[in-house]
């Protein structure tokens, strides 16, 4: 398994913590969180459906509109004898699952600190908004934080390759059904009753892979409660920039430029203009990232780009 | 504290009449066990589910339709009162601004059949241009406005609508908000009670709103709030629920839940209705307890109406007039105000969040089309719709964006102001025909030099992939005669009209380029479906050849989800991969790459084959 146990204490097998019953009258908590398209509501869908069918009053709330374009995604399930709010107010939530890692960072403080479970995928979807900073040597910015630091916050944390483990079952869409399966362990129904909730909610066609994936989640969190001491393995780590040039600086012959604001036109950064005079200038110095097209695309051999050797600040974000 | 809050009962034992439904669908089976039998929106977040919940229902009890705008769903549902049947129009709340014309004269006319609307709130403004707040249209049509808390109540206050709109003779608003919209909880259903005609009422006198007529039927509107306010005075929408008299909260909708959920046991009185507001069971209310809280999201509508009457409340100085409410919100307000102990504040390890804003979709036709915009180095006057979301990085191709058909109206202006840019509107299928035909036909008229970006992806995207008279469909999914959208542009009066291929973006950028040359006003029509609905499209993903990449960053200008930065570099920059789950091979990238980079599987390029 690709996934690692996060959490220090050894193995203790058996549900925890022990949900319903243990809380009373309190209702649990579960945020369910992700990226559009993700299936984050269905899985609320079947939790939800699963905790009434239990007799349960049940209140699951989510907000979507903006939710299918690739935004962040969340649902809040709160179930018990009786639900008043609809959303689970910060450091309050029993249980966070979340389809995406980044996801699951953004959540965190929704987390109860001392007692919450925390089940992640460690699929990463890079949002363009990561990749705005192109010049040489900057950073992805995307979420930096690593199993090993999530486990000092959280009361119980499992990173599972959810979407891994999905992939190979042969559908890499059931990965919402595998963390299904983890939270099924975290939460006292009997698992006949879980596996019809999938069935609920499921395509017929697909019921075979989910169910398997729904096992699959489930199996992986008992396997790492086996396991101790627990292996390190942190997320894929980002991968260091080699090769960084330096400063970048435009050597453009004037008398060479004849204006047909070829460089301008193509351009990634737009940072390039015609002046009164209709000759070529770096119009925004701090946005050209030295990709040398300019250079390459004039026909008069007017630009050129070099790298001056400074130290690199790092980046700019 | 011995409270004893009437809901809490344990709610074993349901009986299969519950079952879970959102608040959206809770109002369309009321409106359904009410005997609704016409029901029209224009869709709008967070309000859309309704009609299409209430399009489930069979086609023998009610007729459901899109109409083109809120005005024209009201105005179809009013034609359906004065037929004497019952009518529901749906809407989000600034959809009301563009119904007001006729909302505001309907409060004279009042109903035959029953009237409702369901107006849905945005609190928080989780998809919309502002949060302004429904209740004080109530107060200035002077029309009853019934705030539900959970789904349960938003069946029943639906239901009682109906009935309350007969009874007063008076459009009934039921005023939804998103959280409730889009929450789920077990809701108690019932059966459809018919309502047959009452036939139309010939009675010009009343349905006739010239001065003469109107005048008189003005008195007979506040008569009516009158009789509203004794009903309220003694209904049981309006709820005291006993506790210590130390204090006492005054709240309604959705903010109820959240009070409860922090004051369990305290004494509330929840409002049914916020308007019109029941002055003696208020005075009662204040005079049984020691201090007064009110407890409502947006503007202080029952604060100042409490306050009016003269007793000292407090509302707005500790829960905000801005943003959606939520049980930390409201805890923190009671904080405030010494009501609650306050919450020993552990440090909260927050990580670093990533941006994650919502972006238009890989293979979305609108991309090209901001490409394009942006090259062609325009002003932008911008509408609603997926489109609105270009006006970030890395596409910025937009400056302004006010309300449904602003932009070609705005465009007019900034022309005839003398911008130093040539002027560009831009304005999806939907809105375009929602509100965008009267600009044009202005544009024309006052002879504009501008330029309108029709971007046709043949369906109403935003809201979830609704039908429109574009589409060829209705609500329930019949053929309809489609709208021929160039033959349309040209009987407004325009002669310079092209339509191109969202997909070639030489064309689109020739062609825009052209258009803005012309002097006068000019329409590029874009055409290619949504990539969402109404079918996903798919096609073969393309890859980037990454030894050819020179990691100069073109293709990251689309914008697009499925281009990310790969684990490789070309002189310290990333080089670029495609989430091939994601791409669905439009092709887009590979034409702006400067490298030819950028193939198919199989190493060629197909551009996808037009529907």
């Amino acid at each position: 398994m690709n996934g690692r146990r996060a959490t220090h204490s050894t193995a203790a097998p058996g549900p925890v913590p022990a949900a319903p019953a243990a809380k009373a009258r309190e209702p649990m908590n579960v945020l369910i969180v992700g990226v559009g398209g993700q299936g984050v509501i269905m899985v609320s869908k079947a939790l939800a459906w699963l905790a009434q069918s239990k007799g349960f009053e049940v209140k699951q709330s989510e907000v979507h509109g903006m939710a299918k374009r690739g935004g962040t995604v969340f649902s809040h399930v709160r179930f018990g004898p009786q639900v008043w709010s609809p959303t689970i107010a910060m450091g309050e939530a029993d249980i966070l699952i979340a389809l995406e890692w980044a996801e699951g960072m953004r959540w965190l403080p929704y987390l109860r600190p001392e007692s919450g479970v925390f089940l992640c995928d460690t699929k990463r979807i890079v949002p363009p908004f990561a990749c705005l900073n192109r010049h040489p040597g900057a950073p992805m910015r995307y979420s930096r934080e690593t199993p090993a630091e999530i486990r000092e916050h959280v009361g119980e944390g499992y990173a599972i390759a959810a979407t891994e483990i999905a992939e190979a079952l042969g559908n890499e869409r059931a990965a919402n059904v595998v963390l299904l399966g983890a939270l099924s362990t975290a939460l006292d129904f009997p698992i006949a009753d879980w596996e019809a909730a999938v069935a609920q909610f499921v395509p017929k066609k697909t019921l075979t892979v989910n169910l398997e994936a729904f096992r699959s989640g489930r199996d992986w969190i008992e396997q790492a409660r086996l396991m101790t001491p627990v292996a390190e393995a942190p997320v894929e780590a980002q991968q260091p920039l080699t090769n960084a040039p330096g400063k970048v600086r435009l050597e453009i012959t004037e008398e060479w430029c004849k204006s047909c604001d070829i460089c301008v036109k193509l351009c990634p950064e737009r940072c390039l203009r015609l002046n009164a005079d209709r000759i070529v200038e770096l119009a925004d110095a701090e946005t050209c990232t030295g990709c040398r097209l300019c250079e390459w695309l004039c026909p008069d051999f007017a630009i050129r780009v070099h790298f001056d050797e400074v130290a690199l600040e790092g980046s700019r974000s | 504290m011995h409270a004893t809050p009437e809901k809490t009962e344990p709610k074993q034992g349901q009986s299969q009449e519950s079952r879970p439904l959102t608040g959206n669908e809770a109002i369309a089976r009321g409106a359904w066990e009410a005997g609704v039998a016409v029901a029209a929106a224009y869709p709008g977040t967070p309000s859309t589910e309704i009609l299409e919940s209430l399009a489930q229902y069979p086609v023998e009890d009610l007729h459901a339709q899109w109409s083109t705008n809120e005005k024209v769903a009201l105005d179809v549902a009013i034609g359906a009162s004065f037929a004497g049947r019952r009518a529901l129009a749906a809407m989000k709340h600034v959809g009301l601004n563009v119904a007001a014309d006729a909302f505001m004269s309907h409060s004279y006319i009042g109903v035959n059949g029953g009237l409702v609307m369901a107006v849905c709130d945005d609190p928080g403004i989780h998809s919309s241009q502002n949060e302004q707040d429904t209740r004080i249209y109530g107060q200035l049509a002077t029309v009853p406005v019934l705030e539900p808390s959970d789904a349960q109540e938003a069946l029943d206050y639906t239901r009682l609508a109906f009935d309350l709109s007969e009874t007063f003779d008076t459009a009934v608003i039921v005023r939804c908000t998103t959280r409730l919209s889009h929450t789920r909880s077990p809701v108690k259903v019932g059966p459809r009670k018919e309502h047959p005609s009452r036939g139309f009422n010939e009675n010009p006198k009343k349905n006739v709103m010239i001065p003469a007529h109107a005048k008189l039927r003005h008195l007979a509107v506040l008569e009516r709030e009158a009789k509203l306010q004794a009903y309220l005075e003694t209904a049981t929408i309006n709820r005291w629920e006993t506790g210590e008299p130390k204090f006492g909260i005054i709240t309604a909708g959705t903010c109820y839940p959240y009070v409860r959920e922090v004051l369990p046991e305290a004494s509330v009185l929840k409002l049914g209705a916020s308007w019109p507001l029941p002055e003696n069971l208020l005075r009662r209310y204040c005079e049984s307890v020691e201090r007064v809280f009110v407890v409502e999201e947006l503007e202080p509508v029952i604060e100042r109406a409490v306050r009016a009457l003269g007793f000292k409340v407090a509302g707005k100085e500790f829960f905000p007039r801005a943003g959606e409410f939520s049980p930390e919100v409201v805890r923190s307000g009671f904080e405030a105000a010494g009501v609650l102990a306050p919450r020993v504040k552990k440090p909260v390890w927050t990580p670093e969040p990533l941006a994650r804003p919502p972006v238009l979709c890989a293979g979305c036709p609108h991309t090209s089309c901001f490409m394009a915009v942006r090259a062609a180095q325009v002003r932008v006057a911008g509408d609603i719709g997926c489109y609105t979301l270009a006006c970030l990085d890395p596409l910025r191709g937009m400056d302004t964006t006010v309300a449904m058909g602003s932009s070609i109206g705005n465009a007019i202006g900034m022309s005839k102001a003398g911008d130093t840019k040539p002027v560009l509107a831009t304005i999806g299928d939907s809105t375009f025909l929602h509100a965008g035909i009267p600009g044009l036909i202005d544009a024309v008229y006052n002879q504009a030099n501008i330029t309108v970006f029709l971007l046709d992806n043949h369906i109403t995207a935003m809201t979830g992939g609704q039908d429109h008279p574009g589409t060829g469909k209705t609500l329930r999914g019949q053929d309809a005669p489609k709208i021929d959208y160039e033959a349309l542009v040209r009987a407004c009066g325009v002669s310079w009209v092209r339509t191109v291929d969202s997909y070639d973006l030489a064309q689109v950028y020739q062609t825009l380029r052209e258009a803005i040359a012309h002097r006068g006003v000019s329409v590029v029509i874009s055409n290619r479906p949504c990539v969402l609905d109404p079918v996903k499209i798919k096609g073969p993903a393309l890859q980037v050849q990454s030894e050819h990449c020179n990691a100069c960053q073109s293709c990251m200008n689309l914008g697009c989800p499925a281009l990310t930065w790969g684990d490789t570099q070309f002189e310290g920059r990333h080089k670029v991969k495609i989430d091939t789950s994601l791409c669905i091979g439009c092709t887009l990238c590979a034409q702006v790459c400067t490298a030819d980079a950028i193939k198919s599987i199989d190493g060629g390029l197909h551009v996808p084959v037009k529907a």
